[in-house]
């Protein structure tokens, strides 16, 4: 099939960018998304023109390093689904596809769609962990975890880090984000003698960022493509709101 | 080059604890003043920089994705082994060792080995109080599952997502640290090379891959968790970026590589689509414990799958190996559809891909069962194939998936160059020829929160560090040569792109040094890379300057690197006249075409030295000697 | 197992004015004078319904609320500063969450987000605007001042009388269909919105309660509310004796 890309270009941090559009021709159905983006980049090295720059890593939805805004929508059209695992059946000869980086101020574009994530891994620092040296831990079965608690933590901490979240929400809002690690430490034992603590960090460290405030639009939930629940943001709300009205640190 | 493993004296379950109280310790007070590089945030680049920064030294951290939380160990699905022996099925530190050695196929250090199993149960616990969500049992306990044909349940999962949850545990370990600032990361940072002063390993010369920045960094020690070299095959399961570079170059420096033959084709693949192919994409090995592997009789029958009746059918791995059935060991069972696809009986619109077929199972158990077991990699199947596994058998077929080789490591994990510490898939040690599921988490693991903190410490208790300075000459030489090479790719403007000639290396590397290799094909490679090599270096095109952020460019030293590298693992896989675990000679096998291991005449570690880009390398020995699992043959029929 | 290292990081005290300005603590505030509001916005509609009882006890209604005198003031000062508040911090968060995206889509699109909840800044500034003609039309009397000076027979303030012939008025009329539907979208996606903010939601929780409370208390609102001026002005509220 044949498409027409327009597609977010910019040199760097400081250039303005704008969007190019480009022709692409026998894409096959079965190729991924970023394997059309590889041909057209080899397209476009034959022609002695720049490749576009995207991040990707491990090309099988778990890295959470891709990260293209397909037809306005976060990872594309698939529910549940990283870029690197669309697949160009999904798309008709002759459509034309708006492929843009993520956009949120605190995810500044480096180059084409390639942001600096690295807001996340901020926050993580700030609280996103239990507090454990190396050794002298207790033995693994030492504290049962009810296997509820452990299903709702699991589900919160498959999280990948991509940052879909934010690309989606209309505020730029990491709150899928930073409730998702919150989320996880809450429903265990272990995570719980931080809490007050790692959750007041978090969200300091979110609204230094820049990330926008949740207005429950769901539409974080929408793309995410681990599929996780917003119920991680209430009790990211709960978990804060406890911890500053009771004063607790 | 000496060769000098370092075992410890005394009974083999006490030589660790004997090792631990002879190894010299550095004075709480005094670890401030040394410096560790540490390459790689995966499971063992994480947890090795956590731990070292817990106990005091400075470190710092590179990686080349932009988070920590990247690294390519986030991508194991099935689970981590221990020997806790909570079913109560009989297992034991002993038996854990027992069966990584005999799964290794006898080519391991004993003594590594039962580190590692003895280490094994630590790390669980470990990762239950960083917070990391294993399945549990209803009375909260955690569960345990039968993985990759071991006779007891000793492997911890955390769904099918367990590397995740590890990495994310470790990485959540180092960002604490770097939050409190003793650890400072450099993401998107790629090592391109290893500064040696005096003999020792003293830095590392970097490229800031925004600006194009290239760098140095001093520190008393390096370390080195990047992880393995399968994407010299271009198709791997691997992440894009993965890659030698860092370990090549450290070769070229003085390390000795050991085992660079030994690379590991994971049966259970989703098949290659066409010539855009990027990847290859690894379905979880519990798929087999279920699943019933088959081909048709004839090579001609080109009905669909469902309806090929019994009789028609072969259920090879059931035939061939009555009493493990589709449950062998990964080499063998990629051996074995590597040979009826060659036979011209492969399905698919390739012919290279066999089928994994659920319907037996799904009659017997009802499809909500194997929903409950297999939904999300069914799930992953149909989203990648387009079909539907419930009804039409999977294709499948072996990738490459990890490597065994790395770089040759002594019992302290130092590689040959003095205070160059080798960690994880990168380095040589623990899983011989052959690596068993479950356990590539448990080394990196292991070498990185449990080993690497005291032997460090070892390392700089025993001498004494004079200061280096980044702007000495040792330095300055090494990053000119970096640099200088990075133009040199550049000035290139050749006609073809970097991936074209990565590809045409995969396929040399797939043809000759895959799943089975012969004299023949290796010394056929010997002549194809080099001929690849010089036509990369007067015809690659890399677009962009060196000043941005320029993938191209990236990509370019990558390659260049495996256009080296695969000759190194050409010569391996012909200097080592045996078949062993994933190293397949056609020369040597049984008559039955089962793999024929040479006790008498390769029980060694076959360790590579550099000796300049005119010259072959070298090959070193190290003996291996095994006193406690006395070497058999691996049956599996 | 807290390393002491970890622990010496300082950080700022906590106070109402930082609490204040984090995201979940404006989000909070937003959520508890929006209940405060809903709950308002729902007892003017109760009381305000009895006017279908007739001119007596609607009469009566607002005698006795004229009659609370210091108290009166009290809620209406209370009022007046919840919808400050809650005004004053969407204000903010509007300004925080346009900032958050400096540079839009050039094709943007969503999944679900509704259009009750893309609006909320729009219907809120509308709302605004009609609280306004509301307080002037019907408590200050400056839109209609001949309708304003009614009494009825034991001289109390004719509100009956005020309501029905205020909305013969097609325009008013007009005018205040558009602002309760506006505040039906309003109230659909914020009570909804004030129990996930106030961290009270679980998925089981979310749907079908928590999520479909917004729609049915703006569509009780908006009920109670139009009845009146649509039933004054479709004539179906007989007219007071001795008026026009």
């Amino acid at each position: 099939m044949n498409l027409t890309l327009q597609m977010w270009r910019q040199r760097n941090l400081s250039d303005e960018g704008g969007m190019v559009q480009y022709e692409i021709s026998d894409v096959s159905p079965e190729m991924s998304f970023l394997e059309m983006l590889d041909i057209l980049n080899e397209s476009l090295i034959a022609r002695g023109q720049e490749p576009v720059a995207f991040d990707d890593d491990c090309r099988e939805g778990i890295c959470g390093m891709c990260s293209l805004v397909i037809n306005g929508i976060p990872h594309g059209p698939d529910s549940g689904t990283t870029v690197c695992q669309l697949h160009m059946r999904r798309f008709q000869d002759g459509d034309t596809i708006y492929i843009e980086p993520w956009r949120s101020r605190a995810f500044p574009v480096l180059r084409d769609l390639i942001v600096d994530r690295n807001a996340f891994d901020r926050i993580i620092q700030a609280g996103g962990y239990i507090s454990v040296n190396t050794g002298g831990t207790p033995d693994a079965n030492a504290i049962p975890v009810a296997k509820s608690e452990a299903d709702l933590s699991m589900d919160a901490a498959s999280c990948i880090g991509c940052g879909a979240c934010v690309a989606a929400c209309p505020n730029a809002s990491a709150m899928l984000f930073v409730g998702a690690k919150v989320s996880q430490f809450r429903h265990l034992p272990q995570g719980h003698t931080e809490r007050a603590r790692r959750a007041t960090r978090m969200v300091e460290q979110m609204d230094a960022e820049g990330f926008g405030n949740c207005t429950n639009h769901y539409e974080c939930m929408a793309v995410c493509p681990k599929e996780i629940d917003v119920r991680v943001i209430a009790e990211l709300n709960q978990e804060f709101l406890r911890t500053e009205l009771t004063g607790s640190e | 080059m000496i060769l000098d493993a370092k075992i410890p004296e005394g009974p083999m379950a006490q030589k660790w604890d004997n090792h631990r109280f002879r190894m010299k310790l550095v004075n709480p007070a005094n670890k401030r003043k040394y410096k560790v590089i540490v390459v790689g945030t995966g499971l063992a680049g994480a947890s090795a920089s956590a731990s070292l920064a817990e106990l005091g030294y400075r470190v710092e951290n590179f990686c080349f994705q932009d988070s920590a939380r990247r690294a390519h160990s986030i991508a194991a699905q099935g689970g981590i082994n221990a020997a806790k022996n909570y079913p109560n099925d009989g297992d034991s530190i002993y038996r854990l060792f027992y069966d990584t050695v005999k799964g290794g196929d006898f080519r391991a250090r004993e003594a590594n080995v039962y580190r590692l199993a003895q280490l094994s149960n630590e790390i669980i616990d470990q990762c239950v109080a960083q917070g990391v969500p294993f399945a549990r049992e209803y009375g909260g306990l955690l569960d345990n599952r039968s993985f990759g044909g071991a006779q007891v349940s000793r492997t911890f999962y955390a769904r099918g997502q367990t590397g995740q949850q590890l990495l994310l545990g470790a990485y959540s370990a180092l960002m604490r640290q770097v939050g409190l600032g003793n650890v400072t990361l450099r993401p998107r940072t790629e090592m391109l090379d290893l500064v040696v002063v005096g003999g020792r390993a003293r830095g590392i010369v970097v490229r800031d891959l925004i600006c194009g920045d290239v760098y140095c960094a001093s520190a008393d020690a390096v370390v080195l968790a990047t992880g393995g070299y399968g994407n010299v095959f271009y198709l791997s399961t691997n992440a894009m970026g993965s890659n030698v570079t860092a370990a090549h170059r450290a070769f070229k420096r003085g390390a000795g590589f050991a085992n660079p033959c030994f690379t590991q084709i994971h049966p259970t693949c989703i098949p290659v689509s066409g010539d855009h192919q990027s990847k290859l994409t690894l379905m979880s090995e519990s798929l087999r414990n279920d699943g019933r592997v088959w081909v048709p009789k004839d090579g001609d029958d080109h009905r669909a799958a469902p309806e090929i009746p019994e009789e028609d059918r072969d259920y090879y791995l059931e035939r061939r190996y009555p009493s493990f059935g589709n449950l062998v060991p990964r080499d063998v069972a990629s051996r074995a559809a590597k040979q009826v696809c060659d036979e011209g009986r492969g399905v698919g619109s390739s012919g290279l891909a066999v089928y994994l077929d659920f319907a037996d199972s799904i009659e017997r158990l009802g499809r909500d069962a194997i929903n409950q077991r297999y939904g999300n990699l069914f799930h992953m199947y149909e989203k990648i194939t387009d079909e539907n596994p419930y009804e039409l058998p999977m294709r499948i077929f072996p990738a490459v998936h990890y490597t065994m080789g790395g770089l040759w490591v002594d019992y302290n994990l130092m590689s040959t160059i003095p205070g160059l510490h080798v960690l994880g898939e990168a380095n040589f040690s623990d899983h011989g020829a052959n690596r068993l599921g479950a356990s590539a988490l448990m080394q990196g693991l292991a070498d990185g929160y449990f080993i690497i903190p005291y032997t460090i410490g070892h390392y700089f208790a025993s001498g004494s560090f004079e200061p280096v300075e980044t702007d000495q000459k040792e330095f300055e030489d090494t990053k000119k040569s970096a640099a200088d090479r990075l133009q040199r790719l550049l000035d290139v403007r050749g006609g073809r792109s970097v991936d074209s000639f990565h590809k045409e290396l995969g396929q040399i590397m797939w043809e000759h040094c895959g799943m089975s290799r012969n004299e023949g094909g290796l010394r056929k490679a010997l002549e194809l890379i080099p001929a690849l090599r010089e036509e990369f270096w007067r015809n690659v095109r890399v677009p962009g300057g060196n000043g941005e952020l320029n993938q191209s460019l990236e990509k370019a030293g990558r390659v260049a690197d495996f256009l080296e590298f695969g000759e190194v693992m050409c010569l391996d896989a012909i200097g080592r006249k045996e078949s062993c675990g994933g190293h397949f000679r056609e020369e040597h096998q049984t008559e039955e075409g089962e793999a024929l291991r040479d006790d008498e005449g390769c029980s060694h570690a076959s360790v590579w030295e550099y000796k300049g880009d005119d010259d072959f390398p070298v090959m070193h020995k190290e003996p291996l000697s095994f006193d406690l699992v006395k070497p058999s043959v691996r049956s599996y029929k | 197992m807290a390393s002491a290292a970890s622990a010496t990081r300082s950080r700022a005290p906590s106070g109402p004015v930082k609490f204040l300005r984090s995201s979940i603590g404006a989000k909070s505030v937003m959520a508890l004078t929006g209940l405060i509001l809903t709950a308002f916005v729902f007892g003017h509609m109760v009381g305000n319904l009895q006017i279908f009882l007739g001119p007596e006890p609607i009469n009566r209604y607002g005698h006795f609320l004229q009659s609370l005198g210091e108290l009166l003031w009290l809620i209406r000062f209370v009022l007046l500063a919840t919808l400050i508040v809650h005004i004053a911090s969407a204000a903010r968060l509007i300004v925080l969450n346009r900032r958050a995206r400096p540079i839009a889509y050039v094709l943007d699109d969503s999944v679900q987000v509704t259009f009750a909840a893309r609006t909320m800044p729009w219907t809120g500034m509308i709302l605004l605007a009609f609280v306004v003609y509301h307080l002037a039309h019907f408590t200050l009397g400056t839109v209609q001042p001949e309708l304003f000076s009614h009494h009825d027979e034991l001289g109390r303030h004719d509100i009956y009388a005020m309501v029905v012939l205020g909305f013969q008025d097609w325009f008013v009329t007009a005018w205040y269909v558009v602002a309760n539907a506006l505040l039906a979208l309003h109230l659909s996606h914020g009570v909804s919105s004030l129990f996930q903010s106030l961290g009270v939601t679980t998925p089981s929780l979310r749907w079908p309660l928590v999520d479909l409370a917004g729609p049915a208390v703006g569509t009780a609102v908006l009920i109670g509310n139009l009845a009146i001026p649509l039933a004054s002005w479709l004539g179906l509220l007989e007219l007071p004796y001795g008026a026009m």
